[in-house]
């Protein structure tokens, strides 16, 4: 595994910015120039790249859809919300037509958001691809079916050009799939999902969003932090505050920050990434959400080697 | 068993409480509040937990005073917390605690609110 690619990061639904939102970025990166001019195209670039991710960036945008770059020559994508139709372009600008390809696809479960992108995912369409993909829910293939279906969809699942194989796989059995071994473990949330880690030679990548964590579950917890345990990088449910998660917004299976936090340290992973952000939240409280993680890593690490936050955005790129 | 030593301000029960309050001794934390919590019912005595020799506390902890607080309320009695050493103030504010426990800066300033 050398590269994580983040096509969609948002959390239950894709998110745009607003043009309020713009018209916000602009005043901030003007108030912060403060009337000073530019000699040229260069130096007005290096401004912008100076100011924050908040005014000079966006974390996006759309729904679950992260890619794994190794190496060999199949692709492997971790769940299909929107995200998957600029991977999916990305693909056909880079490989071109005909030029099949495989794609691996890990589904963490059925819901919308995981899933919405699959009929947007230009490589479906184009005879000689090949698509897997794989999952742990007995209705998996049943869910990717119906919502190409009318009315819910123009095109019908059965003009997809590739051929396309569903692989049901068992929880907490190691799977070897692309030179990884891949393992699936049940997590809690509405109708089940399931996070997985990868795990190549020498790095493990683990996937787990939508999963509740329950504060009260120490059992759970341990079980959890045994499948982070040793990762390079562990990609986590941060949709809302602790306090949302253990109180209005309990049983709506979903994690925090504070978890994601003390789970890695439990499991001594290297690097955590914030993810599934949650629609209501804006870029500057996204930033602030990312700045306070860091910063309780930071008060809560005592002996242990530090670890590394981040908070995932569309198009953000990640060596492993 | 955890030690809990309890003491009377202003018409206030003020329990101390020291130490880290993590995943391994939360589940002892929530057995020691229990006959506190017990009492703690409406025209009983504010329970007020003294934090200042708290230097740590983790999510599981956190939980511990969501459910007291809680239970408190249930039972229409007060219940708050006190003197958070500045780290674990910030644990409260990064986790939104601070939106759900009633916390004050001091004992003093929470028995004036509480006392009678």
């Amino acid at each position: 595994m050398k590269q994580v690619v983040f096509w969609g990061t948002r959390g239950a639904l894709p998110t745009s910015l607003t043009s309020r939102d713009i018209h916000e970025k602009i005043v901030a990166a003007l108030v912060v120039a403060n009337g000073r001019s530019f000699r040229n195209r260069n130096a007005l670039e290096e401004f912008v790249r100076g100011l924050p991710f908040a005014v000079n960036g966006t974390f996006g945008g759309n729904s679950s859809c992260v890619e794994i770059v190794t190496s060999g020559p199949e692709h492997i994508i971790l769940d299909m919300g929107s995200g998957a139709r600029p991977l999916g372009q990305a693909k056909i600008a880079r490989f071109g037509v005909p030029n099949p390809q495989t794609y691996h696809i890990f589904i963490s479960h059925l819901h919308w958001d995981h899933l919405m992108g699959f009929p947007f995912f230009a490589p479906m369409y184009i005879p000689g691809n090949r698509i897997v993909i794989h999952g742990c829910h007995p209705r998996l293939e049943e869910a990717v079916r119906r919502q190409m279906q009318a009315p819910c969809f123009p095109v019908d699942y059965s003009q997809a050009g590739a051929q396309i194989e569903f692989d049901l796989m068992t929880p907490d059995h190691p799977h070897y799939i692309c030179g990884l071994n891949v393992i699936p473990t049940l997590q809690l949330h509405a109708g089940d999902s399931y996070g997985y880690r990868f795990e190549s030679v020498d790095r493990t990548l683990v996937y787990s969003t939508d999963c509740e964590h329950k504060l009260e579950d120490i059992e759970a917890f341990e079980r959890f932090a045994r499948f982070f345990a040793g990762a390079d990088l562990v990609i986590f449910d941060a949709m809302y505050s602790l306090a949302e998660a253990a109180s209005v917004k309990s049983d709506w299976g979903h994690s925090s920050n504070v978890i994601g936090v003390e789970l890695c340290q439990a499991a001594a992973a290297r690097r955590l990434a914030l993810f599934h952000h949650e629609p209501v939240n804006d870029d500057k409280q996204l930033a602030r959400l990312l700045e306070e993680t860091r910063r309780l890593e930071q008060i809560t690490r005592g002996e242990r080697p530090p670890l590394e936050v981040v908070s995932a955005y569309d198009g953000l790129i990640l060596d492993l | 068993m955890m030690n809990l030593p309890t003491s009377e301000q202003a018409g206030v029960l003020v329990v101390s409480v020291n130490g880290r309050i993590d995943h391994a001794v939360s589940e002892e934390f929530t057995r020691a509040l229990e006959p506190l919590l017990a009492r703690c019912t409406q025209g009983q005595p504010a329970l007020l937990l003294d934090f200042s020799g708290v230097v740590y506390i983790s999510s599981a902890g956190l939980r511990v005073l969501m459910m007291a607080s809680r239970q408190a309320k249930a039972q229409q009695g007060s219940f708050a917390i006190a003197a958070l050493t500045p780290l674990v103030q910030e644990v409260f504010t990064i986790s939104r605690f601070n939106l759900i426990v009633p916390c004050y800066t001091s004992v003093d300033a929470a028995c004036k609110v509480l006392g009678r």
